[in-house]
């Protein structure tokens, strides 16, 4: 297998962007990165784009559409549209890794996009429900951030961690979405707006919670010696994990750790020879606070129990023993779920670039992104090196 | 909407809380699987329907300010993961409860309860909640 190199990202502002449609927010993002990888576009032989639901716009076909608009149909180049729940963009980075890494594509793009608010809050509330077991989760009354607010409850129950210390999460989020000019929140917020906002589902308030945004995000990937001789910054992938487990929740024995997150970030770990000790920046799915300090302990960063007290007392703020979540997270950037788990590899090649501005994390040699599907239904663990 | 089909063929399990038992090893899912995950080929065409115990206590819960809009009447409401005492682990309503008064542990049983509708004249959902067990 080749090795792969990310030469170019970008990525829109994330929020309620009702001027702007689905196809001109994907377009966007695609162009940015384009820009930035110093090329015209017409060196792109291969898409791939993680965009999860066609319910919230009703159009399916979503390939086929960023392909046209993105000016690739002229070219006929093909597109592919990956979906996995709240892991739909990071299943289209690895996917577009292995395109790389295997010879089949010289150049791709990997985007992900989504246009949530053209629906109304209920609706989308049940979109996302479906990501669980619609047949045996949702059916029966229950919603996805009933889910996790039941794992909040077992996590405190178990002694793992404290209300305060998961809601602290929310607080660290937003801390650094306030130094991003693209997030959709740049408020600051203290523990008690957390433990204050209003109940979405006990214990869970609305804080501890992502909100619904419309975003797109792309990065544009070569062979690792084509990306020396093009005298752009590049990063090197240096592993693209996948895993899984079971779509429902009440289907596993331990519902307080994401067996999916264990599993692919062991095999990352492994493929790029490093230690969870070795990552100076992280970005991790945090569509809700819980799952924001069950993605430190199963990433390995902190031994379980310890993880809610290590983001209490701001170790994974910038200049923290490991910086977690520099762009504000989904909490605070903002949840285009399809976006997402692109717009995350973005943030950590960027910096690792040195392209990170106020969120500079210094001197960082591996980043680390990890996307989530569901209740861990897909994880995805990818992690990026500096050259 | 729906068709009734869709329902109608989940009736055993929504109903009466039937899954299946592996002829090969003997494990017990909720709902039925046609292949055991654990001896995929060799436990295929040896699955069995299984009663799983209608009592239980309960594992975790939480207690629903936003619903859906097929539930937005039954707003708040609890749910809970149920740990049967024959084992499995299932997820539903629990009812006839005080809201305040939930506990991990707490004994439940399983009653069979109207789910939701499919509008004003669709099919009505039935299913089962857990209740107190006192």
């Amino acid at each position: 297998m080749r090795e792969v190199a990310i030469v170019g990202t970008g990525v829109t502002k994330f929020g309620e962007l009702w001027d702007k449609s689905f196809r001109s927010i994907g377009i966007e993002a695609g162009i940015k990165a384009i820009e930035d990888a110093g090329m015209s576009g017409s060196e792109v032989d291969g898409i791939f784009i993680g965009n999860m639901s066609s319910r919230f716009i009703n159009q399916q076909h979503i390939d086929a559409l960023i392909a046209d608009y993105s000016g690739m149909a002229t070219r006929n180049v093909p597109a592919v549209r990956t979906e996995a729940g709240g892991a739909s963009g990071g299943v289209a980075f690895r996917q577009g890794v292995m395109a790389v890494a295997s010879g089949m594509h010289e150049a791709v793009l990997v985007g992900g996009a989504e246009k949530m608010t053209d629906l109304d809050d209920a609706s989308t509330a049940s979109v996302m429900d479906s990501t669980a077991d619609a047949e045996w989760e949702a059916s029966m009354g229950l919603t996805l951030t009933s889910l996790y607010a039941m794992i909040t409850r077992r996590l405190i129950y178990e002694g793992t961690a404290t209300r305060e210390e998961i809601a602290s999460f929310a607080v660290n989020a937003h801390k650094h979405g306030a130094l991003n000019p693209n997030a959709q929140y740049k408020s600051p917020i203290t523990l008690d707006t957390v433990l204050r906002s209003g109940p979405v589902a006990e214990p869970l308030n609305v804080f501890d919670c992502a909100p619904y945004s419309d975003g797109a995000a792309a990065v544009v990937m070569v062979p690792l010696d084509v990306a020396k001789k093009m005298g752009v910054d590049y990063v090197k992938v240096v592993a693209a994990c996948q895993a899984s487990d079971t779509l429902a929740l009440f289907q596993r024995e331990d519902i307080t750790t994401f067996k999916a997150t264990t599993a692919a970030a062991k095999e990352a770990y492994r493929i790029a020879g490093i230690e969870p000790k070795d990552i100076s920046v992280a970005e991790v799915h945090d569509d809700y606070t819980v799952g924001g300090i069950m993605a430190l302990q199963d990433l390995g960063f902190f031994k379980k129990g310890d993880a809610g007290k290590a983001v209490l007392e701001g170790q994974v703020e910038i200049g923290g023993k490991i910086a977690v979540n520099t762009s504000g997270g989904l909490k605070a950037r903002g949840y285009p779920v399809g976006a997402s788990g692109v717009a995350q590899v973005v943030e950590i090649a960027d910096q690792l670039r040195n392209k990170a501005d106020k969120r500079q994390v210094a001197n960082a040699k591996y980043g680390l992104a990890q996307s989530v599907g569901g209740t861990g239904s897909a994880v995805t663990v990818s992690i990026l090196e500096a050259i | 909407m729906a068709t009734v089909a869709k329902e109608w063929r989940e009736i055993p399990a929504r109903y009466n809380l039937e899954g299946s038992e592996c002829g090969n090893c003997n494990r017990k899912y909720f709902p039925k699987r046609s292949m055991c995950p654990f001896c995929r080929r060799n436990g295929f065409g040896k699955m069995h329907p299984y009663q799983v115990s209608r009592k239980g206590k309960v594992f975790t819960f939480s207690v629903i300010h936003e619903a859906p809009d097929c539930n937005r009447s039954l707003k708040p409401y609890a749910v809970a993961m149920v740990r049967t005492d024959d084992g499995l682990l299932i997820s539903g309503q629990l009812v006839d409860v005080d809201l305040l008064k939930i506990e991990i542990g707490m004994r439940v049983r399983s009653v069979l309860r109207k789910l939701d509708e499919d509008g004003a004249s669709g099919v009505i959902h039935y299913g089962f909640k857990f209740v107190p067990d006192l």
